[in-house]
């Protein structure tokens, strides 16, 4: 069995006095694809702000190559090889296509990754890369979210709903873009709304419910009963 | 003759006055801070030019080899020290904590180089002028033009052209996507208050050069920084310049009216301006 790359022990989130998270345990093994589902508001993304260095988490929590980082900043958790693909893009207005994809190759990790790689990737992206990000389309904006957290060639990439509110045919042209993305050896963990996407793209899954694991297990070993009472705590 | 003369005077002044501004746009563009402090860092780099010229006996130009790194290093270490703590959703508490340093400049200088006015000899250069065209121009409003141009090139090519404007742009779109892609804001807050001190050395200098100056001064040039940003329109930095020159303009003209209207004049174009249009001139178009 191959050590895990990651793994949160007891993970704890608050905003403010509201608690998000209670004791989550979950750990991603080198290279594999992991899928989180959940219902909205079930901690999801707080989950992965966690592991990125968003919240104050306790040291200890959160363990990444066997190193705690619970307690380090956003900056130095990407400079260990972590990146996320945040909820709804959250591409600089600020920056053009191509200084959104150069900011996020500031942190200049070792591996095949570079503004090529991404415009080979996402053709399209090369087109427009002058242009302002705030001008292009949804599934296009998302195209550079993804470019920008892959130009760090992180060794972990957590992705939050990279579907939302795009359109069906966009959603599966950026699936198939994963492979390739995670063909490489880089571990990722996959945050989705929608159950089939995450299941048909990930080896393991984690179900969370109210800031809790309600249901782990392979991908292929779970019944769909198992994920829908888990989902939405269903008896 | 002389209307023209008070505009061209005026639009000189302008370039002073958008040093002046230039640190402040800045601030305010990359962390939103309003750094009440300022003109009273204006007057400590006049300061700190004048100990240098004398300490070295340099021509107060060559002083700025001194006080530019050295305003660089105090904004650096101000930021990081200080201010980056008072920084969150609320703007109350950098207002206070500026307004606190700016007491606490202006009695320190006071303590050190007492209340006499003082000034920088430049020599022949605060004297110099040229014709041109019948009027006459001198040499040190023109090169403090030429220089306020330079200044803000300069910062619109770092702002625009380079990784470190690049990082200030980001940091200032959002905060934790830019800590995301490795940036430590509060070193990138750090570089923009230095850089935003380094101007603020050279218009302190130039102020120095110009007229006398004694500890409290400070309030007017922040009141005349602040108008001009205004003026032009937050976050453009060329607008930061037109906006000194339409200050400078209304203040010579008011001047030419009754000498005792000068910054009354500034005033009331400032608050024209802003009730016409409250983003100011050329506000940057908003993503
Ligand atoms: N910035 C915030 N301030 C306060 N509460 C928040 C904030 N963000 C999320 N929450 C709350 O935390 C819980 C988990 O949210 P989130 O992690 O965004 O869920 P998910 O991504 O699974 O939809 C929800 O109850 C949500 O209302
Ligand atoms: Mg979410």
């Amino acid at each position: 069995m191959p050590e895990p790359i990651l793994n949160t022990r007891g993970l704890t989130a608050f905003y403010k006095d509201f608690q998000a998270l209670y004791g989550v345990d979950l750990s991603v093994d080198q290279g594999e694809v992991l899928a989180i589902i959940g219902a909205n508001g079930a901690g999801k993304s707080t989950l992965l702000r966690s592991i990125a260095g968003l919240m104050r988490n306790g040291a200890d929590q959160i363990a990444f190559k066997g190193q705690p980082i619970g307690a380090l900043r956003a900056d130095q958790v990407a400079a260990l090889g972590i990146a996320l693909v945040p909820e709804g893009r959250q591409l600089f207005p600020s920056l053009s296509v191509e200084e959104n994809l150069l900011i996020g190759g500031r942190i200049k990790r070792p591996g095949p990754w570079s503004l090529e790689a991404v415009y080979k990737l996402f053709p399209i992206l090369k087109e427009r890369r002058n242009q302002a990000s705030t001008s292009l389309s949804g599934g296009q904006q998302q195209m550079v979210a993804i470019g920008r957290a892959l130009m760090s060639n992180p060794d972990l990439i957590l992705f939050d709903e990279i579907s939302l509110g795009l359109a069906p045919i966009i959603i599966k042209d950026i699936y198939d873009a994963l492979p390739g993305i995670v063909g490489g050896g880089m571990s990722a963990v996959i945050v989705e709304q929608d159950i089939s996407k995450a299941l048909s793209v990930s080896s393991r899954v984690y179900c969370l419910q109210e800031g809790r694991v309600s249901l782990e297990g392979a991908t292929g070993e779970i019944s769909r009963e198992a994920i829908s009472r888990a989902y939405f705590g269903v008896e | 003759m002389d209307w023209l003369n008070a505009i061209v005077q005026g639009t000189l002044l302008g370039g002073l006055y958008a040093l002046f501004a230039a640190g402040l746009s800045l601030i305010f563009g990359v962390m939103r801070l309003v750094n009440i402090a300022h003109g009273d860092l204006i007057v400590l780099a006049a300061y700190l030019g004048l100990t240098t010229t004398v300490a070295l006996g340099v021509h107060p130009l060559l002083a700025l080899i001194v006080v530019v790194p050295a305003m660089a290093a105090i904004g650096y270490a101000l930021q990081r020290g200080i201010l980056n703590q008072t920084l969150g959703d609320d703007l109350l508490p950098p207002l206070l904590v500026t307004f606190g340093i700016s007491v606490i400049l202006q009695n320190a200088l006071l303590e050190v180089y007492t209340a006499d006015p003082q000034k920088m000899n430049a020599g022949a250069l605060e004297t110099a002028s040229f014709d041109l065209g019948g009027l006459t121009l001198g040499w040190l409003p023109v090169l403090t033009m030429l220089v306020a141009i330079a200044v803000i090139a300069g910062l619109q090519w770092v702002f625009y052209r380079t990784p470190l404007g690049r990082a200030f742009r980001a940091t200032s779109d959002n905060q934790d996507i830019a800590q995301l892609m490795g940036l430590n804001k509060a070193h990138v807050f750090g570089l923009a208050m230095a850089l935003a001190l380094a101007v603020t050395a050279i218009a302190g200098l130039f102020l120095g050069i110009r007229t006398s100056f004694d500890p409290s001064i400070g309030g007017g040039r922040l009141i005349f920084g602040f108008e001009a940003v205004i003026i032009g329109g937050l976050g453009n930095l060329w607008g930061t310049l037109a906006g000194g020159v339409i200050l400078g303009v209304a203040q010579t003209i008011g001047a030419k009216i009754d000498p005792g209207w000068q910054l009354l004049a500034g005033h009331i174009v400032f608050l024209l301006i802003l009730a016409v249009r409250p983003n100011g001139l050329f506000p940057r178009v908003a993503a």
